[in-house]
């Protein structure tokens, strides 16, 4: 089924410029090859009707009736030989304690805006800067204890970060539930590949959110705040809450007394120490944030100032992943830590500064443009696919607020074979791993990768045409 | 256990409880209309009208099928989403339960679930309805019995366990008192629908799932005191009203700790003086009373001990309550913003 494929001139994960299989994906190539297609239809539909039984679905945005979908599955994994996830591992290892670091002193002392490496305009005037909440620790200094940055690789098949999401990540429960559908539709394709297992996330996710309760004695109550199970990503709360054993609560769910949290219960109500909590910072407390909302706990944020219970992720960790801060982040990792970044940043132009402004204007056809603080594929600009009319409004929507634009050259995201219906062919992927940050920095060997179904596309976000694939790390 | 998931599972399983005996009263009243072999079309849809009595949506049928017939009826019992207690309706109400405690649940449970709902929903289950009504009804009992089964193979018997047992027998009591108050409609009729007596009551015990049981213990002889004491009064079939009224003081009982023979909150108080005038009770009782008033207060007594269970675990006290309640209409809102809640 491979006999056609083309890498057209890009990136290929599976195969070399020369259409040679890279020696690492040699044994898989060689065992979908001699799956006969209609048996290899049938296990794919398997998969899929897998998902949509389990419930493994998502909500669409936009959409009143609440509908959910199954996130398109590809049965073809990507495949990371063991000295590339070292150095993934690194890297990302070195970049969420530069963040911690970042976030602390942005919440305390801001010496690294005294000493300019960053200005402090860009702090003061970032959407998800709290600044009520300067002056105040956090348990363990821990600020953001899950990160999901995005990783793309380029033509040369060099891996770049192109985005920290800090505040709250999605995704897990899709990395989990793929290496299962894999397994179940596909167990062959894992003999003798040394695939490397995931299933240690929800057990990691548990121990660091243990390890940030504020209480010692006794075993420490953590919880899921989902805000309902209207959110898109209700399907994985519940996952990750089963799995790690814990209760899933809604807002209403809890209440607040002497600045303690409770939850209640049949039997009354009982003290909760740490939240994992899958809720803006805006909706968490109708008392200080957003007054009404009804997803939140009252009196939540008097307790977590009192230090009282742990959040994970902390509150206002949404200034580390606003996308002009993100251009800092190689910076930041040189001043906290003394070292040369690990992995690089994409070459990232500021509209605010007026000589990139004027080379993102004029070269705006060229480049993708992104709002400072939107996710999901939203709010972005693709130069090169964009009407003429797309490129004036961003035009105009740049001139009018360059603080919350950046714009980036368009990187040709690195491709992986994908089953398109008549046969494989090359599609765009990203890889999203997930880095908890409890005791100590883990990362489960895997990921989930994005991929763009349509032909051509750039775009991986489930919301705009993308699926997902199982992610493999090889054993050493 | 958080009062939120307790109510949801309780409802998850009174959702089902209610399907189910919504499908097979459907699927009984399909079969007699067939036994009797009537001609007349106007008498086969006219019973139809003791059914949707007892569902308690009359009024609702009233208003959208002025003059609905059988087929109007069976699909308002069945598919219509518009009537909050059609089938369809509850199978959907029951997975928007599980759905919000999906965490507790069993994977098996939640897949069983999850496929009868996708089943309801697909154009192949609408189909059926119309193609095949005895394997739509058939698919339905068969799937909800296989929940029930998996739960009982599966769930920790815990509170969890007790609240879902707890629905399930509020509501099986609940429908066995009106099913067999459809004899009152029945035999309102002046010709009876030309049914003999043996046939509704047959009928009846059919809808129940009792006519095997019945025989056993009452060696076939289908009179209506046999009748409504096997179906009211019986202390060993599991849906008679006695039976399900000692599972739910027993569930109430394992939930707050208390021993049984006295009680700790208002709906054990109820549940346990419910239960000893049952069990104190003889058929000439019931039958002195009036059939259907004797069960119209049944289902007051039933309907105030779930209220007392929303009252004693799912409420919190007024002190403690800082929020306000949300107003109806900005339940919609709610959704947008659970919506709106950025998952990166």
């Amino acid at each position: 089924m491979f006999d056609h494929f083309e890498t057209d001139l890009f990136f290929d994960e599976m195969f070399e410029s020369d259409g040679s299989v890279r020696p690492h994906c040699s044994p898989l190539l060689e065992r979908f090859s001699s799956i006969e297609r209609a048996d290899f239809e049938a296990r794919r539909q398997a998969c899929d009707s897998h998902f949509l039984r389990q419930g493994v679905t998502f909500n669409v945005y936009h959409d009143d009736k609440g509908t959910e979908r199954i996130f398109p599955f590809d049965p073809v994994p990507r495949v990371i030989p063991a000295e590339e996830w070292d150095l993934l591992e690194a890297g990302l290892s070195q970049r969420i304690i530069a963040l911690n670091l970042f976030l602390h002193d942005i919440y305390h002392e801001q010496q690294i805006l005294k000493d300019g490496v960053i200005p402090a305009y860009y702090i003061e005037n970032a959407k998800h800067f709290r600044p009520e909440f300067r002056g105040i620790d956090v348990p363990e200094d821990i600020y953001i204890q899950i990160c999901g940055s995005d990783l793309i690789r380029g033509d040369d098949g060099q891996y770049f970060v192109l985005e920290d999401n800090a505040r709250c990540p999605s995704g897990a429960s899709y990395l989990l539930e793929n290496r299962n559908a894999l397994k179940r539709a596909f167990p062959g394709l894992f003999d003798a590949m040394g695939v490397r297992p995931v299933d240690a996330y929800p057990r990691e996710l548990r121990r660091m959110l243990e390890f940030i309760s504020p209480h010692r004695e006794g075993d420490a109550v953590c919880v899921l705040l989902t805000p309902g199970c209207y959110n898109s990503a209700y399907f994985e709360h519940c996952y990750l809450a089963r799995e790690m054993g814990i209760e899933i609560v809604e807002g209403k769910d809890l209440v607040v007394l002497d600045d303690f949290v409770y939850m209640r219960t049949t039997k009354g109500l009982e003290r909760v120490d740490v939240i994992y909590r899958r809720i803006d910072d805006d909706f968490i407390d109708p008392t200080v944030f957003r007054k009404d909302s009804v997803l939140g706990v009252p009196g939540i944020m008097q307790a977590y100032r009192a230090g009282n219970v742990a959040l994970a992720n902390a509150v206002g960790t949404g200034v580390a992943d606003d996308k002009v801060v993100y251009h800092f982040v190689p910076k930041m990792i040189e001043y906290y830590l003394g070292q040369q970044p690990i992995l690089p940043n994409v070459q990232t132009y500021l509209a605010y500064e007026d000589s990139d402004r004027k080379y993102i204007l004029d070269h705006l056809p060229e480049l993708v443009v992104k709002s400072a603080n939107e996710s999901g594929g939203y709010g972005m600009l693709m130069g090169p696919t964009a009407s003429k009319a797309e490129l004036e409004e961003f035009r105009a929507r740049i001139q009018d607020d360059p603080r919350n634009f950046i714009a980036q050259p368009v990187i040709s995201l690195s491709r992986c074979p994908t089953w398109c219906g008549e046969g494989f062919e090359g599609r765009h992927v990203d890889l999203r791993p997930y880095i908890i940050y409890g005791e100590s920095v883990k990362i489960v060997p895997g990921g989930l990768t994005r991929v763009a179904l349509n032909k051509g596309s750039l775009v991986v976000n489930s919301s705009q045409g993308g699926g997902s694939k199982d992610t493999w790390v090889l054993r050493g | 256990m958080l009062s939120r998931v307790a109510n949801c599972l309780y409802w998850m399983v009174r959702y089902i409880e209610r399907a189910d005996n919504l499908a097979r009263l459907i699927e009984v009243n399909e079969r007699l209309l067939l036994d009797l072999g009537w001609k007349d079309a106007a008498g086969l849809d006219a019973l139809w009208r003791p059914v949707i009595a007892s569902s308690g949506d009359e009024e609702l049928f009233e208003s959208a099928h002025p003059d609905g017939l059988r087929r109007e009826a069976i699909e308002f019992l069945t598919i219509d989403t518009d009537n909050p207690n059609s089938i369809v309706s509850c199978i959907g109400q029951a997975r928007e339960n599980a759905r919000m405690v999906r965490d507790q649940l069993a994977e098996s449970l939640w897949e069983e679930l999850n496929g009868l709902y996708l089943f309801v929903h697909s154009t192949e289950g609408a189909a059926l309805v119309r193609s095949n009504s005895t394997a739509y009804y058939e698919r339905i009992r068969r799937s909800t019995f296989a929940f029930h089964g998996m739960a009982a193979a599966t769930t920790l018997r815990g509170e969890a366990w007790d609240f879902m047992d707890l629905g399930r027998h509020l509501e099986r009591a609940d429908k066995t008192t009106r099913f067999l108050d459809i004899t009152t409609f029945i035999e309102a009729q002046p010709d009876h629908f030309g049914l003999t007596a043996d046939e509704h009551w047959l009928a009846i015990l059919r809808s129940c799932g009792g006519l095997g049981a019945f025989r056993v213990k009452h060696r076939g002889r289908f009179t209506r005191r046999n009748i409504t004491e096997f179906l009211v009064l019986a202390p060993d079939f599991p849906r008679s009203v006695r039976y399900c009224a000692a599972r739910i003081d027993e569930c109430l009982h394992a939930i707050s700790g208390t021993p049984r023979g006295g009680f700790a909150n208002e709906a054990e108080s109820l549940s346990g003086r419910l239960l000893s005038d049952l069990a104190f009770s003889s058929c000439d009782d019931v039958l002195a009373l009036g059939l259907h008033g004797y069960l119209d207060g049944l289902q007051q007594r039933l309907n105030a001990i779930g209220e007392a269970v929303f009252r004693a675990f799912i409420l919190l006290p007024d002190e403690i309550e800082q929020r306000p309640p949300i107003p109806a209409s900005s339940v919609s809102a709610v959704v947008k913003w659970q919506m709106e809640q950025q998952q990166q």
